[in-house]
Protein backbone atom coordinates (compact mmCIF):
# COMPACT_ATOMS: atom_id res chain seq x y z
CA UNK A 1 0.00 0.00 0.00
CA UNK A 2 1.33 3.38 -1.03
CA UNK A 3 0.24 6.41 0.98
CA UNK A 4 1.20 9.91 -0.08
CA UNK A 5 0.37 13.25 1.47
CA UNK A 6 2.20 16.37 0.32
CA UNK A 7 1.87 20.05 1.12
CA UNK A 8 3.83 22.96 -0.18
CA UNK A 9 3.08 26.51 -1.33
CA UNK A 10 6.23 27.25 -3.33
CA UNK A 11 8.12 26.82 -5.61
CA UNK A 12 5.71 24.17 -6.91
CA UNK A 13 2.34 24.29 -5.12
CA UNK A 14 1.31 20.89 -3.77
CA UNK A 15 -1.77 19.74 -1.88
CA UNK A 16 -1.86 16.09 -2.74
CA UNK A 17 -3.31 13.05 -1.04
CA UNK A 18 -3.34 9.67 -2.62
CA UNK A 19 -3.48 6.04 -1.72
CA UNK A 20 -2.73 3.14 -4.02
CA UNK A 21 -3.37 -0.47 -3.03
CA UNK A 22 -1.26 -3.46 -4.08
CA UNK A 23 -2.15 -4.63 -7.60
CA UNK A 24 -3.98 -1.38 -8.21
CA UNK A 25 -3.17 0.99 -11.06
CA UNK A 26 -3.79 4.60 -10.11
CA UNK A 27 -3.54 7.21 -12.86
CA UNK A 28 -2.63 10.81 -12.08
CA UNK A 29 -4.29 12.94 -14.71
CA UNK A 30 -3.96 16.65 -15.27
CA UNK A 31 -2.70 19.26 -17.67
CA UNK A 32 1.02 19.89 -17.97
CA UNK A 33 2.27 21.82 -14.98
CA UNK A 34 -0.33 20.26 -12.68
CA UNK A 35 2.34 18.63 -10.53
CA UNK A 36 1.89 15.02 -11.67
CA UNK A 37 5.55 14.37 -12.30
CA UNK A 38 6.57 16.23 -9.14
CA UNK A 39 4.42 13.85 -7.09
CA UNK A 40 5.97 10.87 -8.85
CA UNK A 41 9.47 12.21 -8.27
CA UNK A 42 8.65 12.80 -4.63
CA UNK A 43 7.60 9.17 -4.21
CA UNK A 44 10.91 8.16 -5.80
CA UNK A 45 12.88 10.52 -3.57
CA UNK A 46 14.10 12.64 -6.47
CA UNK A 47 12.22 15.66 -5.16
CA UNK A 48 11.83 16.78 -1.58
CA UNK A 49 8.79 18.96 -0.80
CA UNK A 50 8.57 21.11 2.30
CA UNK A 51 5.89 19.12 4.06
CA UNK A 52 4.30 15.73 3.75
CA UNK A 53 4.73 12.03 4.12
CA UNK A 54 5.31 9.06 1.83
CA UNK A 55 4.89 5.56 3.21
CA UNK A 56 5.00 2.21 1.45
CA UNK A 57 3.74 -0.96 3.14
CA UNK A 58 4.09 0.77 6.50
CA UNK A 59 7.71 1.84 5.90
CA UNK A 60 8.14 5.60 5.95
CA UNK A 61 10.21 6.84 3.00
CA UNK A 62 9.62 10.50 3.60
CA UNK A 63 8.28 12.40 6.59
CA UNK A 64 9.08 16.09 6.63
CA UNK A 65 7.87 16.52 10.20
CA UNK A 66 10.26 13.85 11.48
CA UNK A 67 13.06 14.76 9.11
CA UNK A 68 12.97 11.37 7.39
CA UNK A 69 14.09 11.34 3.76
CA UNK A 70 15.32 7.99 2.50
CA UNK A 71 17.67 8.52 -0.45
CA UNK A 72 16.37 7.25 -3.78
CA UNK A 73 18.77 4.33 -4.01
CA UNK A 74 17.46 2.97 -0.72
CA UNK A 75 13.80 3.13 -1.76
CA UNK A 76 12.56 0.00 -3.51
CA UNK A 77 11.03 1.90 -6.37
CA UNK A 78 10.81 1.18 -10.08
CA UNK A 79 10.48 4.25 -12.24
CA UNK A 80 9.88 4.23 -15.98
CA UNK A 81 10.91 7.66 -17.22
CA UNK A 82 9.19 9.56 -20.01
CA UNK A 83 12.55 9.59 -21.83
CA UNK A 84 13.16 5.98 -20.65
CA UNK A 85 16.59 7.15 -19.41
CA UNK A 86 18.28 3.89 -20.38
CA UNK A 87 22.03 3.73 -19.83
CA UNK A 88 23.26 4.35 -23.39
CA UNK A 89 26.61 2.62 -22.95
CA UNK A 90 25.09 -0.67 -21.79
CA UNK A 91 23.32 -3.46 -23.63
CA UNK A 92 19.64 -4.13 -22.95
CA UNK A 93 20.64 -7.02 -20.69
CA UNK A 94 23.20 -4.96 -18.75
CA UNK A 95 20.67 -2.15 -18.30
CA UNK A 96 18.48 -4.63 -16.47
CA UNK A 97 21.33 -6.26 -14.55
CA UNK A 98 22.32 -2.75 -13.38
CA UNK A 99 19.15 -2.63 -11.28
CA UNK A 100 19.87 -5.94 -9.52
CA UNK A 101 22.43 -4.87 -6.96
CA UNK A 102 20.24 -6.50 -4.30
CA UNK A 103 20.57 -9.99 -5.85
CA UNK A 104 23.46 -12.44 -5.70
CA UNK A 105 25.77 -11.90 -8.69
CA UNK A 106 25.24 -15.39 -10.12
CA UNK A 107 21.47 -15.00 -10.47
CA UNK A 108 21.38 -11.62 -12.16
CA UNK A 109 21.90 -12.48 -15.84
CA UNK A 110 19.36 -15.32 -15.73
CA UNK A 111 16.73 -13.17 -14.04
CA UNK A 112 17.41 -10.33 -16.52
CA UNK A 113 16.80 -12.76 -19.40
CA UNK A 114 13.52 -13.80 -17.79
CA UNK A 115 12.44 -10.17 -17.57
CA UNK A 116 13.36 -9.56 -21.20
CA UNK A 117 11.21 -12.55 -22.13
CA UNK A 118 8.38 -11.12 -20.04
CA UNK A 119 8.44 -7.90 -22.09
CA UNK A 120 8.85 -9.85 -25.36
CA UNK A 121 12.42 -8.78 -26.07
CA UNK A 122 14.20 -12.14 -26.03
CA UNK A 123 16.91 -12.20 -28.66
CA UNK A 124 17.73 -8.51 -28.27
CA UNK A 125 19.82 -8.92 -25.08
CA UNK A 126 23.01 -7.52 -26.58
CA UNK A 127 21.50 -4.52 -28.37
CA UNK A 128 22.35 -1.09 -27.07
CA UNK A 129 19.49 1.41 -26.53
CA UNK A 130 20.45 3.32 -29.70
CA UNK A 131 19.90 0.11 -31.68
CA UNK A 132 16.36 -0.38 -30.34
CA UNK A 133 13.09 1.18 -31.51
CA UNK A 134 11.12 3.50 -29.22
CA UNK A 135 8.73 0.74 -28.22
CA UNK A 136 11.59 -1.66 -27.52
CA UNK A 137 13.36 0.95 -25.40
CA UNK A 138 10.19 1.44 -23.40
CA UNK A 139 10.01 -2.31 -22.77
CA UNK A 140 13.62 -2.38 -21.58
CA UNK A 141 12.79 0.52 -19.25
CA UNK A 142 9.83 -1.43 -17.85
CA UNK A 143 11.95 -4.56 -17.41
CA UNK A 144 14.65 -2.53 -15.67
CA UNK A 145 12.09 -0.98 -13.32
CA UNK A 146 10.80 -4.47 -12.45
CA UNK A 147 14.34 -5.80 -11.99
CA UNK A 148 14.61 -3.72 -8.84
CA UNK A 149 11.70 -5.77 -7.42
CA UNK A 150 10.03 -2.53 -6.50
CA UNK A 151 7.53 -2.03 -3.70
CA UNK A 152 5.97 0.63 -5.96
CA UNK A 153 6.06 0.89 -9.75
CA UNK A 154 5.94 4.44 -11.14
CA UNK A 155 5.24 5.17 -14.82
CA UNK A 156 5.90 8.73 -15.96
CA UNK A 157 4.10 9.33 -19.30
CA UNK A 158 5.65 6.10 -20.58
CA UNK A 159 3.67 6.05 -23.82
CA UNK A 160 4.14 9.63 -24.99
CA UNK A 161 7.29 9.10 -27.05
CA UNK A 162 6.07 6.33 -29.34
CA UNK A 163 3.83 6.33 -32.40
CA UNK A 164 0.16 5.52 -32.15
CA UNK A 165 0.34 1.91 -33.35
CA UNK A 166 3.17 1.09 -30.95
CA UNK A 167 1.27 2.80 -28.15
CA UNK A 168 -1.79 0.61 -28.69
CA UNK A 169 0.43 -2.50 -28.55
CA UNK A 170 2.15 -1.28 -25.40
CA UNK A 171 -1.23 -0.65 -23.72
CA UNK A 172 -2.11 -4.28 -24.25
CA UNK A 173 1.26 -5.40 -22.94
CA UNK A 174 0.94 -3.28 -19.80
CA UNK A 175 -2.57 -4.63 -19.23
CA UNK A 176 -1.21 -8.16 -19.66
CA UNK A 177 1.81 -7.46 -17.47
CA UNK A 178 -0.41 -6.23 -14.66
CA UNK A 179 -1.67 -9.73 -14.08
CA UNK A 180 1.76 -10.75 -12.78
CA UNK A 181 2.45 -7.57 -10.80
CA UNK A 182 1.53 -7.42 -7.14
CA UNK A 183 2.68 -3.91 -6.20
CA UNK A 184 0.85 -0.59 -6.42
CA UNK A 185 1.34 1.06 -9.82
CA UNK A 186 1.09 4.83 -10.32
CA UNK A 187 0.76 6.08 -13.89
CA UNK A 188 1.22 9.73 -14.76
CA UNK A 189 -0.45 10.84 -17.97
CA UNK A 190 -2.05 13.86 -19.54
CA UNK A 191 -4.06 11.57 -21.81
CA UNK A 192 -7.46 10.93 -20.28
CA UNK A 193 -8.31 8.14 -22.70
CA UNK A 194 -5.11 6.35 -21.77
CA UNK A 195 -5.98 6.69 -18.08
CA UNK A 196 -9.54 5.43 -18.69
CA UNK A 197 -8.19 2.41 -20.51
CA UNK A 198 -5.51 1.35 -18.05
CA UNK A 199 -6.41 2.65 -14.61
CA UNK A 200 -8.52 1.13 -11.84
CA UNK A 201 -8.89 4.57 -10.34
CA UNK A 202 -7.82 7.97 -11.45
CA UNK A 203 -6.91 11.11 -9.60
CA UNK A 204 -7.49 14.48 -11.21
CA UNK A 205 -4.82 17.05 -10.44
CA UNK A 206 -4.74 20.77 -10.91
CA UNK A 207 -1.90 23.02 -9.77
CA UNK A 208 -0.58 20.32 -7.48
CA UNK A 209 -3.94 19.70 -5.83
CA UNK A 210 -5.67 16.33 -5.97
CA UNK A 211 -9.25 17.33 -6.81
CA UNK A 212 -11.01 14.00 -7.16
CA UNK A 213 -10.15 10.31 -7.05
CA UNK A 214 -12.38 7.52 -8.23
CA UNK A 215 -13.02 4.87 -10.87
CA UNK A 216 -12.56 6.40 -14.34
CA UNK A 217 -16.22 5.99 -15.22
CA UNK A 218 -17.30 7.82 -12.09
CA UNK A 219 -14.84 10.70 -12.44
CA UNK A 220 -15.75 11.31 -16.06
CA UNK A 221 -19.52 11.12 -15.61
CA UNK A 222 -19.88 12.42 -12.08
CA UNK A 223 -17.12 14.98 -11.60
CA UNK A 224 -17.05 16.45 -8.11
CA UNK A 225 -16.88 20.05 -9.26
CA UNK A 226 -17.14 22.19 -12.39
CA UNK A 227 -13.33 22.44 -12.29
CA UNK A 228 -12.93 18.66 -12.49
CA UNK A 229 -15.58 18.59 -15.21
CA UNK A 230 -13.55 21.03 -17.27
CA UNK A 231 -10.30 19.14 -16.63
CA UNK A 232 -11.73 15.80 -17.73
CA UNK A 233 -13.52 17.59 -20.55
CA UNK A 234 -17.10 16.55 -19.75
CA UNK A 235 -19.16 18.99 -21.77
CA UNK A 236 -22.58 20.47 -21.16
CA UNK A 237 -21.89 22.19 -17.87
CA UNK A 238 -24.75 24.46 -16.77
CA UNK A 239 -26.36 25.96 -13.68
CA UNK A 240 -29.83 25.26 -12.39
CA UNK A 241 -32.03 25.49 -9.29
CA UNK A 242 -33.46 22.60 -7.31
CA UNK A 243 -37.21 22.80 -7.83
CA UNK A 244 -38.39 19.92 -5.70
CA UNK A 245 -38.71 16.16 -5.51
CA UNK A 246 -40.87 13.62 -7.28
CA UNK A 247 -41.00 11.19 -4.35
CA UNK A 248 -43.11 8.64 -6.15
CA UNK A 249 -40.55 8.13 -8.88
CA UNK A 250 -37.51 8.89 -6.75
CA UNK A 251 -36.53 11.83 -8.91
CA UNK A 252 -35.22 15.29 -8.24
CA UNK A 253 -36.64 18.19 -10.21
CA UNK A 254 -34.30 20.81 -11.58
CA UNK A 255 -35.24 24.17 -12.99
CA UNK A 256 -33.02 24.98 -15.94
CA UNK A 257 -33.86 28.43 -17.20
CA UNK A 258 -37.56 27.84 -16.74
CA UNK A 259 -37.55 24.26 -18.06
CA UNK A 260 -38.14 21.54 -15.53
CA UNK A 261 -35.75 18.61 -15.82
CA UNK A 262 -36.11 15.25 -14.09
CA UNK A 263 -32.92 14.03 -12.47
CA UNK A 264 -32.26 10.46 -11.29
CA UNK A 265 -31.82 10.09 -7.52
CA UNK A 266 -32.77 12.31 -4.59
CA UNK A 267 -31.76 15.99 -4.70
CA UNK A 268 -28.42 16.76 -3.00
CA UNK A 269 -29.67 20.12 -1.67
CA UNK A 270 -32.97 21.69 -0.52
CA UNK A 271 -35.34 23.26 -3.01
CA UNK A 272 -34.27 26.69 -4.17
CA UNK A 273 -30.56 25.87 -4.08
CA UNK A 274 -28.65 26.99 -7.13
CA UNK A 275 -26.02 24.51 -8.26
CA UNK A 276 -23.93 23.46 -11.24
CA UNK A 277 -25.03 20.42 -13.19
CA UNK A 278 -23.94 18.59 -16.27
CA UNK A 279 -24.99 15.93 -18.70
CA UNK A 280 -22.20 13.96 -20.44
CA UNK A 281 -22.29 13.52 -24.20
CA UNK A 282 -23.43 9.88 -24.00
CA UNK A 283 -26.65 10.81 -22.15
CA UNK A 284 -27.94 13.23 -24.79
CA UNK A 285 -30.24 11.39 -27.21
CA UNK A 286 -31.28 12.83 -30.57
CA UNK A 287 -34.95 12.35 -31.42
CA UNK A 288 -35.92 11.05 -34.82
CA UNK A 289 -37.19 13.93 -36.84
CA UNK A 290 -39.63 11.95 -39.02
CA UNK A 291 -41.64 10.37 -36.20
CA UNK A 292 -41.72 10.56 -32.41
CA UNK A 293 -39.84 7.88 -30.49
CA UNK A 294 -40.18 6.39 -27.07
CA UNK A 295 -37.59 8.35 -25.13
CA UNK A 296 -39.16 11.62 -26.08
CA UNK A 297 -40.89 12.15 -22.81
CA UNK A 298 -37.61 12.15 -20.89
CA UNK A 299 -36.49 15.79 -20.56
CA UNK A 300 -37.13 16.79 -24.18
CA UNK A 301 -35.25 19.92 -25.22
CA UNK A 302 -36.28 21.38 -28.57
CA UNK A 303 -33.87 23.66 -30.37
CA UNK A 304 -31.89 24.30 -33.53
CA UNK A 305 -28.73 22.61 -34.73
CA UNK A 306 -26.00 25.22 -34.65
CA UNK A 307 -23.01 23.26 -35.79
CA UNK A 308 -22.14 19.86 -37.20
CA UNK A 309 -18.55 18.67 -37.30
CA UNK A 310 -17.82 15.37 -39.00
CA UNK A 311 -14.96 13.45 -37.36
CA UNK A 312 -14.57 10.17 -39.21
CA UNK A 313 -17.78 8.20 -38.68
CA UNK A 314 -18.98 10.47 -35.88
CA UNK A 315 -20.93 13.74 -36.15
CA UNK A 316 -20.27 16.22 -33.33
CA UNK A 317 -23.37 18.36 -32.99
CA UNK A 318 -24.32 21.40 -30.99
CA UNK A 319 -27.91 22.33 -30.40
CA UNK A 320 -29.14 25.75 -29.26
CA UNK A 321 -32.19 25.10 -27.04
CA UNK A 322 -35.21 27.27 -27.86
CA UNK A 323 -35.58 28.34 -24.22
CA UNK A 324 -31.88 29.24 -23.76
CA UNK A 325 -30.16 29.69 -27.13
CA UNK A 326 -26.99 31.03 -25.52
CA UNK A 327 -26.32 27.66 -23.83
CA UNK A 328 -25.62 25.13 -26.58
CA UNK A 329 -25.78 21.42 -25.76
CA UNK A 330 -22.98 19.41 -27.37
CA UNK A 331 -23.31 15.74 -28.23
CA UNK A 332 -22.25 13.15 -30.80
CA UNK A 333 -24.17 10.71 -32.94
CA UNK A 334 -22.98 8.20 -35.53
CA UNK A 335 -22.66 9.95 -38.85
CA UNK A 336 -25.31 7.75 -40.51
CA UNK A 337 -27.84 8.72 -37.82
CA UNK A 338 -27.21 12.40 -38.51
CA UNK A 339 -27.55 11.84 -42.26
CA UNK A 340 -30.73 9.77 -41.98
CA UNK A 341 -32.34 12.46 -39.86
CA UNK A 342 -31.38 15.21 -42.28
CA UNK A 343 -29.33 16.94 -39.61
CA UNK A 344 -27.51 20.04 -40.79
CA UNK A 345 -26.85 23.48 -39.33
CA UNK A 346 -30.05 25.50 -38.94
CA UNK A 347 -32.61 22.63 -38.82
CA UNK A 348 -34.95 22.20 -35.86
CA UNK A 349 -34.26 19.14 -33.71
CA UNK A 350 -35.11 17.82 -30.27
CA UNK A 351 -32.91 15.95 -27.84
CA UNK A 352 -33.63 14.14 -24.60
CA UNK A 353 -31.37 14.59 -21.58
CA UNK A 354 -31.52 11.20 -19.85
CA UNK A 355 -32.45 11.58 -16.19
CA UNK A 356 -29.89 8.99 -15.09
CA UNK A 357 -27.08 10.89 -16.83
CA UNK A 358 -27.77 14.32 -15.35
CA UNK A 359 -25.27 14.92 -12.58
CA UNK A 360 -25.88 17.55 -9.93
CA UNK A 361 -22.79 18.95 -8.25
CA UNK A 362 -22.40 20.53 -4.85
CA UNK A 363 -23.36 24.21 -4.84
CA UNK A 364 -20.32 26.31 -5.72
CA UNK A 365 -18.77 28.24 -2.91
CA UNK A 366 -19.76 25.66 -0.28
CA UNK B 1 68.52 16.60 -30.20
CA UNK B 2 68.21 17.06 -26.43
CA UNK B 3 66.82 13.68 -25.39
CA UNK B 4 67.11 14.55 -21.71
CA UNK B 5 64.79 17.51 -22.21
CA UNK B 6 62.33 15.42 -24.23
CA UNK B 7 62.29 12.73 -21.55
CA UNK B 8 61.83 15.33 -18.83
CA UNK B 9 58.93 16.92 -20.70
CA UNK B 10 57.23 13.54 -21.20
CA UNK B 11 57.67 12.68 -17.51
CA UNK B 12 56.31 16.06 -16.46
CA UNK B 13 53.30 15.70 -18.77
CA UNK B 14 52.58 12.12 -17.63
CA UNK B 15 52.72 12.97 -13.92
CA UNK B 16 50.63 16.12 -14.46
CA UNK B 17 47.95 14.14 -16.27
CA UNK B 18 47.97 11.40 -13.62
CA UNK B 19 47.38 14.02 -10.92
CA UNK B 20 44.80 15.92 -12.95
CA UNK B 21 42.62 12.87 -13.56
CA UNK B 22 41.26 12.62 -10.00
CA UNK B 23 41.38 16.39 -9.43
CA UNK B 24 39.56 17.12 -12.69
CA UNK B 25 36.91 14.44 -12.15
CA UNK B 26 36.27 15.71 -8.64
CA UNK B 27 36.09 19.39 -9.58
CA UNK B 28 34.30 18.83 -12.91
CA UNK B 29 31.62 16.69 -11.25
CA UNK B 30 31.26 19.13 -8.38
CA UNK B 31 30.81 22.10 -10.71
CA UNK B 32 28.46 20.16 -12.99
CA UNK B 33 26.07 18.73 -10.39
CA UNK B 34 26.31 20.57 -7.12
CA UNK B 35 24.62 23.84 -6.44
CA UNK B 36 27.47 25.10 -4.30
CA UNK B 37 27.81 28.62 -3.03
CA UNK B 38 30.50 30.64 -4.76
CA UNK B 39 30.44 28.31 -7.75
CA UNK B 40 31.14 31.24 -10.09
CA UNK B 41 34.23 32.15 -8.07
CA UNK B 42 35.59 28.61 -8.30
CA UNK B 43 34.88 28.53 -12.04
CA UNK B 44 36.62 31.87 -12.51
CA UNK B 45 39.66 30.71 -10.53
CA UNK B 46 39.89 27.52 -12.56
CA UNK B 47 39.68 29.51 -15.81
CA UNK B 48 42.24 32.10 -14.75
CA UNK B 49 45.26 30.48 -16.45
CA UNK B 50 43.44 30.80 -19.78
CA UNK B 51 43.43 34.58 -19.68
CA UNK B 52 46.47 35.50 -17.59
CA UNK B 53 49.78 35.97 -19.48
CA UNK B 54 52.00 32.96 -18.63
CA UNK B 55 54.78 35.22 -17.32
CA UNK B 56 52.37 36.94 -14.93
CA UNK B 57 50.97 33.61 -13.79
CA UNK B 58 54.51 32.23 -13.50
CA UNK B 59 55.56 35.24 -11.46
CA UNK B 60 52.80 34.70 -8.91
CA UNK B 61 53.59 30.99 -8.69
CA UNK B 62 57.26 31.84 -8.18
CA UNK B 63 56.31 34.12 -5.31
CA UNK B 64 53.87 31.58 -3.88
CA UNK B 65 56.40 28.71 -4.06
CA UNK B 66 59.37 30.72 -2.79
CA UNK B 67 60.93 30.33 0.66
CA UNK B 68 59.29 33.61 1.71
CA UNK B 69 55.82 32.07 1.34
CA UNK B 70 54.09 29.62 3.70
CA UNK B 71 53.70 27.05 0.87
CA UNK B 72 57.41 27.12 0.05
CA UNK B 73 58.40 26.87 3.71
CA UNK B 74 55.97 24.04 4.44
CA UNK B 75 57.25 22.07 1.45
CA UNK B 76 60.80 22.61 2.58
CA UNK B 77 59.98 21.41 6.08
CA UNK B 78 58.20 18.31 4.80
CA UNK B 79 60.61 17.22 2.08
CA UNK B 80 63.81 19.10 2.74
CA UNK B 81 63.84 20.59 -0.74
CA UNK B 82 62.59 23.86 -2.08
CA UNK B 83 59.78 24.14 -4.60
CA UNK B 84 61.16 26.71 -6.99
CA UNK B 85 63.67 25.53 -9.59
CA UNK B 86 62.88 21.85 -8.90
CA UNK B 87 60.97 19.18 -10.81
CA UNK B 88 58.37 18.93 -8.02
CA UNK B 89 57.70 22.66 -8.24
CA UNK B 90 57.30 22.30 -11.97
CA UNK B 91 54.77 19.48 -11.48
CA UNK B 92 52.75 21.59 -9.05
CA UNK B 93 52.82 24.61 -11.37
CA UNK B 94 51.90 22.39 -14.30
CA UNK B 95 48.89 20.95 -12.46
CA UNK B 96 47.69 24.46 -11.61
CA UNK B 97 48.08 26.00 -15.04
CA UNK B 98 46.44 22.99 -16.68
CA UNK B 99 43.34 23.16 -14.47
CA UNK B 100 41.11 24.84 -17.08
CA UNK B 101 42.20 22.38 -19.78
CA UNK B 102 41.33 19.46 -17.51
CA UNK B 103 38.34 20.70 -15.54
CA UNK B 104 36.30 22.44 -18.23
CA UNK B 105 35.95 19.53 -20.71
CA UNK B 106 35.23 17.16 -17.82
CA UNK B 107 32.61 19.54 -16.39
CA UNK B 108 30.93 19.80 -19.81
CA UNK B 109 31.03 16.02 -20.17
CA UNK B 110 29.33 15.50 -16.80
CA UNK B 111 26.78 18.22 -17.59
CA UNK B 112 25.95 16.48 -20.86
CA UNK B 113 24.66 13.37 -19.07
CA UNK B 114 20.85 13.57 -19.00
CA UNK B 115 19.56 14.26 -15.47
CA UNK B 116 17.04 11.43 -15.94
CA UNK B 117 19.85 8.96 -16.60
CA UNK B 118 21.45 9.87 -13.28
CA UNK B 119 18.07 9.70 -11.58
CA UNK B 120 17.54 6.29 -13.19
CA UNK B 121 20.81 5.07 -11.68
CA UNK B 122 19.53 6.00 -8.22
CA UNK B 123 16.16 4.36 -8.96
CA UNK B 124 18.09 1.22 -9.93
CA UNK B 125 19.34 1.14 -6.35
CA UNK B 126 22.87 2.34 -7.15
CA UNK B 127 24.48 4.25 -4.30
CA UNK B 128 26.22 7.45 -5.50
CA UNK B 129 29.68 5.86 -5.73
CA UNK B 130 28.36 3.05 -7.93
CA UNK B 131 26.45 5.48 -10.13
CA UNK B 132 29.63 7.51 -10.58
CA UNK B 133 31.75 4.49 -11.47
CA UNK B 134 29.28 2.58 -13.63
CA UNK B 135 27.20 5.31 -15.26
CA UNK B 136 28.77 8.77 -15.07
CA UNK B 137 32.43 7.96 -15.73
CA UNK B 138 31.81 5.72 -18.75
CA UNK B 139 29.45 8.31 -20.25
CA UNK B 140 31.78 11.22 -19.52
CA UNK B 141 34.83 9.26 -20.69
CA UNK B 142 35.28 10.98 -24.10
CA UNK B 143 35.34 14.36 -22.34
CA UNK B 144 37.74 13.07 -19.73
CA UNK B 145 40.10 11.69 -22.38
CA UNK B 146 39.95 14.98 -24.29
CA UNK B 147 40.78 16.84 -21.10
CA UNK B 148 43.77 14.63 -20.38
CA UNK B 149 45.13 14.81 -23.94
CA UNK B 150 44.78 18.58 -23.98
CA UNK B 151 46.57 18.85 -20.65
CA UNK B 152 49.33 16.52 -21.82
CA UNK B 153 49.94 18.44 -25.03
CA UNK B 154 49.70 21.76 -23.26
CA UNK B 155 52.30 20.70 -20.68
CA UNK B 156 54.76 19.73 -23.42
CA UNK B 157 54.42 23.17 -24.97
CA UNK B 158 54.29 25.49 -21.94
CA UNK B 159 57.19 27.93 -21.90
CA UNK B 160 56.69 31.08 -19.84
CA UNK B 161 55.51 29.54 -16.60
CA UNK B 162 58.11 26.77 -16.76
CA UNK B 163 60.87 29.28 -17.23
CA UNK B 164 59.66 31.47 -14.37
CA UNK B 165 59.11 28.67 -11.83
CA UNK B 166 61.72 26.18 -12.94
CA UNK B 167 64.46 28.09 -14.63
CA UNK B 168 66.30 25.92 -17.14
CA UNK B 169 68.27 23.40 -15.12
CA UNK B 170 69.22 20.47 -17.41
CA UNK B 171 67.68 17.20 -16.23
CA UNK B 172 65.65 18.96 -13.53
CA UNK B 173 63.53 21.70 -15.07
CA UNK B 174 64.74 22.20 -18.65
CA UNK B 175 61.79 21.01 -20.75
CA UNK B 176 61.77 20.53 -24.50
CA UNK B 177 60.14 23.92 -25.14
CA UNK B 178 62.95 25.63 -23.29
CA UNK B 179 65.56 23.44 -24.96
CA UNK B 180 64.28 24.60 -28.37
CA UNK B 181 64.60 28.22 -27.29
CA UNK B 182 68.11 27.46 -26.01
CA UNK B 183 69.13 25.89 -29.32
CA UNK B 184 67.84 28.89 -31.27
CA UNK B 185 69.76 31.24 -29.00
CA UNK B 186 72.88 29.17 -29.70
CA UNK B 187 72.28 29.39 -33.49
CA UNK B 188 71.78 25.60 -33.60
CA UNK B 189 68.94 25.69 -36.12
CA UNK B 190 69.18 21.97 -36.91
CA UNK B 191 68.79 20.94 -33.24
CA UNK B 192 65.93 23.41 -32.73
CA UNK B 193 64.26 22.26 -35.93
CA UNK B 194 64.44 18.58 -35.01
CA UNK B 195 62.90 19.13 -31.57
CA UNK B 196 60.27 21.48 -32.94
CA UNK B 197 59.33 18.80 -35.48
CA UNK B 198 59.05 16.18 -32.72
CA UNK B 199 56.66 18.46 -30.81
CA UNK B 200 54.68 19.28 -33.95
CA UNK B 201 54.23 15.63 -34.93
CA UNK B 202 53.36 14.66 -31.39
CA UNK B 203 50.78 17.46 -31.03
CA UNK B 204 49.15 16.58 -34.35
CA UNK B 205 49.05 12.91 -33.43
CA UNK B 206 47.41 13.54 -30.04
CA UNK B 207 44.74 15.76 -31.56
CA UNK B 208 44.02 13.23 -34.31
CA UNK B 209 43.77 10.39 -31.80
CA UNK B 210 41.41 12.41 -29.60
CA UNK B 211 39.10 13.27 -32.46
CA UNK B 212 39.06 9.70 -33.70
CA UNK B 213 38.38 8.30 -30.27
CA UNK B 214 35.57 10.74 -29.50
CA UNK B 215 33.93 10.08 -32.87
CA UNK B 216 34.04 6.33 -32.28
CA UNK B 217 32.54 6.71 -28.83
CA UNK B 218 29.92 9.06 -30.30
CA UNK B 219 28.91 6.39 -32.82
CA UNK B 220 28.80 3.72 -30.15
CA UNK B 221 26.49 5.74 -27.91
CA UNK B 222 24.43 6.92 -30.87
Amino acid sequence: MLEVELHQDAPIPLAARLVCAPCELLALVGPSGSGKTTILRTIAGLYRPKAGRVAVDGTVWFDAARGVHLPTHRRRVGLVFQSYALFPHMSALDNIVAAMGHRPRGERAERARELLRLVHLDGLEQRRPAELSGGQQQRVAVARALAREPAVLLLDEPFSAVDRATRQRLYLEIAELRRVLSMPVVLVTHDLEEAMMLADRLTVLHRGETLQTGPPQEVTTKPASPQVARLVDVGNLFEGTIAGTDRERGLALLDWRGRLLEVGGPPPAPAGTRLPWLVPDGFVILHRRDRPSRGERENPIPGRIEQMLVLGQTARLSLRPDHAPELPIRFSVPLHVARRNGIEPGVAATVSLLAQGIHLMAPTGS
Amino acid sequence: MDWVAIRLSLELAAITVALLLPIGVFLGRLLAYRDIRGKEVVEALVALPLVLPPTVFGYYLLVAFGMASPIGRLWNELFGRQLVFTFEGLVLASVIFNLPFAVQPMQRAFEAIAPDVRAAAACCGMPPWRATLEIELPLAWPGIVTALVLSFAHTLGEFGIVLMVGGAIPGETKTVAIAIYDRVQAFDDVGAGQMALVLLVFSLATIAVTFLASRRVGRRLG
